[in-house]
């Protein structure tokens, strides 16, 4: 359990779900009016009435739910620093509180509604908390053996042979004419390789991904020469944000084999990365030659980035491919999160 | 490969200049066992071509992954020659080339390259037979972009985006381009074969390039179908024969 408190920080949520989450959110909304619709089915006397049946529980239950999970959301550290044991029964006493509270609520504003017996909203409240709080809870145990083999994906995705034997090629072309270079180019890929290879399950600030990004290019200027042109547009980076390890190199990567490489001239590397609306931006452009074709090694790390955003921030990232009239942009919108909050 | 009074002149073909650097530091370190004469330089396939016929070079190191024209290409262009030049690949990574290598018994060198390696590859280049055009054909992994005229040494290239028509003669295709036509030695099933999406057979003997086909003519003079492709930018009039006559509905 000692890897619980790092995999929540990441947002991936062992046993107790972040209810700040867009992805829960929707999730416990959508189980909950599932239950709804079922008992309508149930309750209705006729098919038509399966309708009227819904909406008049529904009524009942969103007001419920709504409230529940905002309140949940705003004492979600609260929950966490109790333990989940002690955090299930205040879940489960304050939403019978909450659901008797709108029952009362319902019959002062509905006079033909009769006030549902306490034994019975009581029953209800904790079947369907009950229902949801497991349906997490196995979610995440469902999704944590996923996280490592995506780690170990990651790994595969990230070092590329092609850019391995090249580099050691260079750094050797460098030892007997420019030993300091070749001491720093060495220098950088032992920094690069010792991210690649550690456990990359814990956010790390984007200055942190950053700087190995800037240490790769370098390495590949080696090769590259002024073939490689690279700017970068960060003056409005949150420093301290918190992004998953490995989010912008391989791009870059990508970005160096599909869009410099294949043609003679090389091309431009941009990279953006700012703030809007609460979102952390990055968007890197490069350029996509006529001879650069789609290949697997490419949407395999596409892929790969995809998951891992998944994993971390369930519905609240977003990455974007496109590729216009000679020009590949990746624009990927994570919440912006710091090791303070 | 020269006479054995010359020593043999090599070519080194990477776009990196690290690599070509680090290369010409190896041979440098060879010639005490293996005499070298100069050591040329190119960036590129194309560059390479542009050395191989400027002068004679007897052994290229090639590069498969390089800019505009990659070493698998290149190496299939010089290899038409009529005297060509020993090929020596070279790669950091490349999975599929290595196993098209080992299957057609193809020289190649990983990156980085030890002056072992290197050494005994330049040693196998004496006396041994070019490696032939057919074993690189089988280990390409896609089709040129070019195709290569051989006129009095010379490797002339014609873009496959200008070309035509490709029509069989007894031992020979003719290329049809807008401005002429060249003699290649090449079968026209493995021509259409390479370079399937771009061109559509017409005739037992004859294939058109998409891009080519301005129209098609009825009644055509010599033509079992009665119908003709009229070839955009000349006013040459190819016959569909009776069995590839649905090509005619596919483009109408």
């Amino acid at each position: 359990m000692e890897d619980v408190a790092s995999i929540n920080q990441t947002g991936a949520g062992i046993r107790l779900p972040n209810f700040c989450n867009l992805g829960v959110m929707s999730r416990s909304l959508l189980v909950t009016n599932l239950f709804v619709i079922a008992a309508a089915f149930v309750r209705a006397a006729s098919p038509e009435a399966v309708l009227r049946e819904f909406l008049m529980m529904a009524a009942f239950c969103e007001p419920i739910l709504i409230v529940s999970l905002v309140a949940l959301c705003a004492s979600r550290r609260i929950l966490h620093s109790i333990g989940y044991a002690a955090s299930l029964a205040v879940i489960a006493g304050f939403e019978i509180l909450v659901a008797w509270l709108v029952s009362l609520a319902g019959a002062e504003l509905l006079p033909d509604q009769r006030v549902m017996p306490l034994a019975q909203i009581v029953v209800l409240t904790l079947f369907v908390t009950g229902s949801l709080l497991a349906y997490f809870d196995l979610r995440a145990r469902a999704l944590s053996p996923a996280i490592a083999e995506a780690r170990i994906q990651a790994l595969q995705a990230r070092i590329r042979p092609h850019f391995l034997y090249n580099s050691i090629n260079a750094v050797l072309s460098l030892i007997r004419s420019e030993p300091r270079r070749a001491e720093r180019a060495l220098e950088d890929m032992a920094d690069l390789f010792r991210v690649l290879m550690a456990d990359n399950r814990t956010l790390t600030p984007i200055a942190r991904e950053v700087e190995l990004v800037r240490q790769y290019l370098a390495i590949e200027s080696i090769r590259l020469g002024d073939r490689l042109r690279v700017t970068w547009r960060i003056d409005s980076m949150p420093a301290d944000a918190l992004v998953p390890p490995l989010i912008l190199q391989p791009l870059v990567e990508n970005a160096v084999y599909h869009g410099i490489e294949p043609s003679p001239d090389g091309g431009e590397i941009a990279i953006d990365i700012g703030l809007a609306k609460g979102q952390l931006t990055m968007t890197l452009t490069n350029p996509l030659p006529a001879e650069s074709r789609a290949t697997v090694g490419n949407k395999m790390a596409q892929a790969n980035i995809r998951e891992r955003l998944q994993l971390h921030f369930d519905a609240e990232a977003r990455v974007k491919y496109e590729a216009l009239d000679g020009t590949y942009r990746v624009s990927i919108s994570i919440p912006y999160i710091t090791a303070a909050a | 490969m020269s006479g054995a009074s010359e020593v043999p002149k090599v070519l080194i073909a990477d776009d990196e200049a690290p690599a070509r650097s680090r290369l010409r530091d190896l041979l440098e370190e060879c010639r005490e066992s293996f005499p070298l004469g100069l050591v040329e330089e190119a960036r590129n396939g194309r560059e390479a071509l542009a050395i191989v016929n400027r002068e004679k070079v007897d052994i290229v190191l090639l590069d498969i992954r390089m800019p505009e024209m990659d070493g698998m290409e290149a190496a299939r262009h010089m290899a038409g020659m009529q005297a060509p030049p020993a090929i020596i690949f070279t790669t950091a990574f490349d999975s599929y080339a290595i196993k098209a290598f080992e299957v057609n018994a193809i020289d190649y060198l990983l990156k980085p390259i030890r002056v072992e390696r290197l050494l005994g590859a330049l040693n196998k280049t004496r006396g041994g037979a070019p490696v032939s055009r057919h074993a690189l054909a089988a280990a390409a992994n896609q089709p040129r972009r070019h195709l290569s005229v051989h006129e009095r040494g010379k490797i002339h290239l014609v873009p496959l985006a200008d070309v035509l028509y490709l029509r069989a003669e007894l031992k020979y295709v003719t290329v049809r381009t807008v401005e002429r036509e060249f003699l290649v030695e090449e079968s026209l099933t493995a021509l259409e074969e390479e370079f399937a999406p771009l061109f559509v057979r017409i005739h037992r003997n004859c294939l058109v390039a998409r891009a080519g086909i301005a129209g098609f003519e009825r009644n055509a003079e010599e033509s079992e179908s009665g119908w003709a492709v009229v070839i955009r930018g000349t006013n040459e009039k190819l016959p569909v024969s009776r069995r590839q006559q649905a090509v005619v509905k596919q483009f109408r």
